[in-house]
This record gives structure tokens, sequence and C-alpha cells, in this order.
């Protein structure tokens, strides 16, 4: 579980995000969404240590992230894994070299055991075929679930995706959902994921936290969220034509 | 203003030089990268040192042959000043200097590169000291090269100076090594060899910390690396004035 306390952050003088508090469990998918400069990216660098917060408290199962030791920090960021919204893959590296880095640093296993949990890894997300491959020689979707073999290697129990979806097409962002949603039932870890994308919310948003100009404005299930009469959400979630019309829709089915 | 910004860089540039020089965390890896970056900064530069080098040397012992010595002065002059400027300076300040083109643009832009892909952030997360992984392998490559690199430079000068006289017929072979075998200091050798690894802890450390600090996009490496270049070309020229001063 992952406790977000009062969490507040301020570039020289311009106040990002102000005391938001939340709370991600293990076996959840957690959805951070909001409008593009609304702190999304901001609030998700802070909870995993790449930005000190200006207040408040991140806790990892009770463990405040910001007054660790720096090796304290280290331990525990091993027990993180995340996804990057480019995927970020070692470039001079193979595909397997790339999922096997993780392995290659912390694992005490045998260099036959490494091996074998990165294809175990790269099977998972479909792509065993692609070991010896280049990221350079592959597709971005094939990248995303690159990624995604890396970050779950190591077994973490927190896991946290940066805009997955973004620059893929629709079909593909589903099959990253879909394994992302998958992986985090299996292993119950923490899943936080930042995005934008409506598929991911309404198909995998097993809790939303849903942003607006660094405040927390709403919080929820994909369930409530389309019922939601927050104004804010509203505009955001029927930014759409295509959702506006199928609420529309569903709402003229209510009534007759 | 300047003074300010000159030292916060330096701040800067001591705290990322104090994460870099740690343990490695698994010294497996460590060597890896190691040989990899000997093979990349050394290795990849021996070609270029050899051709600068043999045309340095030849030239250098043609303009002494033909714009200094004079009928006062010993036939065995061209080799002698030859030898003594491809042993003091060339190999070492003036080489480095062209390394510091080569090597410290190559260094800051992969560097560069890696930060704006979020690659060092990735290491970051996974709990790797990204300074150490990626720096520490690039300073010890090019420091344990460099030693190669003046001593293959040295040779090349002195192939390119034989080469005006078999070929050229500037000087004679003989007058050419008796010139270089004249009044021969040891010193000289490891004195070059000596400000070479200062100049090349220069080149890696100063390129590594403009391309692990970019903050932007492909525009701000490119910045990076020509900054690069260029402050580590001032410091091994102000460097050379105090090393040379020190060592003679």
């Amino acid at each position: 579980m992952i406790q977000l306390e009062k969490l507040s952050k301020s570039f020289a003088d311009k106040d990002v995000l102000h005391g938001i508090d939340s709370t991600f469990s293990s076996g959840n998918c957690n959805l951070i969404i909001g409008r593009s400069g609304s702190g999304k990216t901001v609030l998700m660098k802070c909870i995993v240590g790449l930005f000190e917060p200006t207040g408040g408290r991140v806790l990892y199962d009770g463990r405040d992230f910001c007054r660790m030791s720096k090796r304290e920090r280290t331990m525990l960021r091993r027990e993180m894994g995340m996804i990057f919204q480019n995927a970020a893959l070692f470039d001079s590296m193979t595909v397997l070299e790339n999922v096997m880095f993780p392995l290659d640093m912390f694992s005490a296993d045998s260099y036959k055991d490494r091996r074998r949990r990165a294809e175990f890894c790269l099977d998972r997300v479909g792509l065993a075929d692609a070991l010896q491959k280049f990221p350079g020689e592959i597709s971005g979707g094939m990248q995303k679930r690159v990624a995604i073999a890396r970050a779950i290697a190591l077994k973490p129990k927190y896991l946290f995706c940066d805009e997955p979806n973004s620059g893929l097409d629709p079909k593909t962002s589903l099959v990253i959902d879909e394994l992302i949603y998958g992986i985090t039932k299996e292993t119950g870890t923490v899943t936080v994921m930042n995005t934008h994308d409506m598929n991911s919310v309404l198909g995998i948003g097993d809790h939303i936290l849903f942003i607006h100009q660094g405040d927390k404005e709403w919080e929820g299930t994909k369930d409530e969220v389309l019922g939601s009469d927050n104004r804010r959400l509203s505009d955001f979630i029927f930014a759409s034509d295509f959702l506006k019309k199928v609420r529309d829709a569903g709402r003229a089915q209510a009534a007759t | 203003m300047f003074i300010l910004s000159f030292l916060r860089a330096l701040g800067r540039y001591l705290q990322l030089m104090g994460r870099t020089f740690a343990v490695p965390e698994r010294w497996r890896m460590f060597l890896r990268s190691y040989l990899r970056e000997m093979a990349q900064l050394g290795v990849d530069s021996i070609g270029i040192v050899l051709l600068i080098s043999f045309f340095i040397g030849a030239v250098i012992c043609i303009q002494i042959k033909l714009n200094i010595q004079s009928a006062w002065m010993p036939l065995w002059v061209s080799g002698y000043v030859t030898r003594e400027i491809m042993l003091l300076e060339f190999s070492s300040s003036i080489m480095c200097l062209i390394l510091a083109g080569k090597v410290g643009s190559n260094i800051a832009s992969e560097l560069g590169t890696m930060r704006t892909s979020q690659q060092i952030d990735a290491l970051e997360i996974m709990g790797v000291n990204p300074a150490s992984f990626l720096i520490l392998p690039k300073i010890a490559g090019l420091v344990t090269m460099i030693p190669l690199l003046v001593i293959f430079s040295t040779v090349a000068g002195f192939v390119g100076a034989y080469a005006t006289a078999y070929v050229g017929h500037i000087i004679t072979p003989s007058d050419l090594t008796a010139g270089l075998q004249h009044d021969f200091t040891q010193w000289f050798f490891w004195m070059g060899v000596i400000k070479s690894l200062f100049f090349a802890f220069i080149i890696s450390s100063v390129s590594a910390f403009f391309g692990y600090t970019v903050e932007g996009g492909s525009q701000e490496v490119g910045k990076a690396s020509t900054n690069a270049v260029v402050s580590s070309s001032m410091l091994i020229l102000f460097s050379d004035l105090f090393l040379t001063q020190l060592l003679s």
C-alpha cells in the first residue's frame, strides 16, 4: 500500500501540487488522471522519488520515503518497477539484455536462472521471439512491452507506469492495459498509472484519482466515474464526442 | 554573475564526482562496461591519433630542417627538436586537445541522450547509482588507454619524420636517428604520460558532467556536446601550463 499525506510540491515560486491525500492499495490499478499540465507527472515523480516533495509524506507500507536514508531509498527502489512514457530502454542492449539488466544488477541467482526469468517475463508480454533484437529494431508497442517485462523482472511490490499508452494506437493500448492489469492481479502489486487515456480509465481503473491544477478534485472507481456529478471531471471525461454520445444515448434509454 | 555561475557549476561537478567515485554495485557489470569503454574511447581513437601524429611528426621535421636549421647548427638538430616536441607537448597535450573533440563530444552526447530519453531516470528508479554505473567506467577506461595513445602518437610522429627522410629526402636517416637519440631524457617521456593522465580525467569527467546534467531535448544535447569540448579544451590548456611548470 502507498499512502500520500498532504503531498505538495513547488518549483521556485510556482506551486504545482497542493496537499494531495490518497491511498493506493495492493492488487489494484490506481490511475492518476487529469489534463496536461495538471501536475500528474510531477505527482508520479514525487511518489517515486525523482522529485523531492516540498511538504507532506509518501508512505510505502508505512515507511516514510522522504525520511529514508540514501541506502534505505536504494533498497526500497529495488522493490519498484517503472514503465516510462517512451519506454526508456537501453539502446545499446538487446531486448533480452534489457530485461536481464535488473536481474544482473541485483539478483544473486545463477546466469541460467536469471536468463530463464527474463525469458519468462518476455514470454508473459508476448515477445519470446524478439530476444536478440535491439530497441531501435522494434515498434513502439513492442518497446512498451519490453519495458513492462523489464519492470516486472525483479517481481516488484510497486509498479509505476507513466502514460504507458501515449503514442500507441487504440488496439495496442488495449494490449498494454490488459498486460498491466493482468500482472497487477496475478502478482498483487500496487500499480500506479498516470494516464489521460479514457479507455484505460474505463477499462482498468480500480481506483481513480483526478487531479486538477495540482489539487485532488475527485477520487473513485471506474464504475463511479461516468456517473459523477463533478463538473471538472465531466468536462475532462466527456471531452471526447464519442463518450458524450454514449452518455446521452444511455440517458435517453434510461428515460424511456 | 559569471563567477557565481562558475562556482555553481563547480559545486555540481564536485557533487557528481562524489557520486561517481562510489564502489560499483556489481564488479562484473563494471568490468564489462570498463572493457567496452576502453574499446570505444581508446581503441577506436587509435586511427585518428596515428594519422595526425604521423603528419605532425613529418611536418615538424620538415619545418625545422628548412626554416630553423643553419650552417652553424649540428645536422641532427631536426631529429632532436622533433623528438622533444613530440614527447613534451604534442603526444600528450595537443593529442589530448584533439581527443577532447572526439571523445568528449561522444561522452557528452551519449549521456545527454540517455538523460533526455529517461534512461538515466530508469537506472535511478531501479536503485542503481547512475553516475557511478555510467561515468566511472568512462573515466577509468580513458585514463587506462591514454598512456598507450601517447606512446602510439610518439612512435607515429617518429615514423612520420622518417618518412620525410626516406621518401622526401629532406634529411638523411642517419642524421634523423642521431637527433632522435641525442641527449635523451627519460623523464620527458614520463612527463608526457603523467600529463596525459590528468588530461584524460579532465576530458572524461567534464564531458560526462555536461552530458549527465542536460535538461531539455536534442538541441540541449548538442549544446552540451559543444560546451563539453570547449570546457575540456580550456581546462587542458590551463592545466598544461601548471603541470609543465610543476613537472619540469
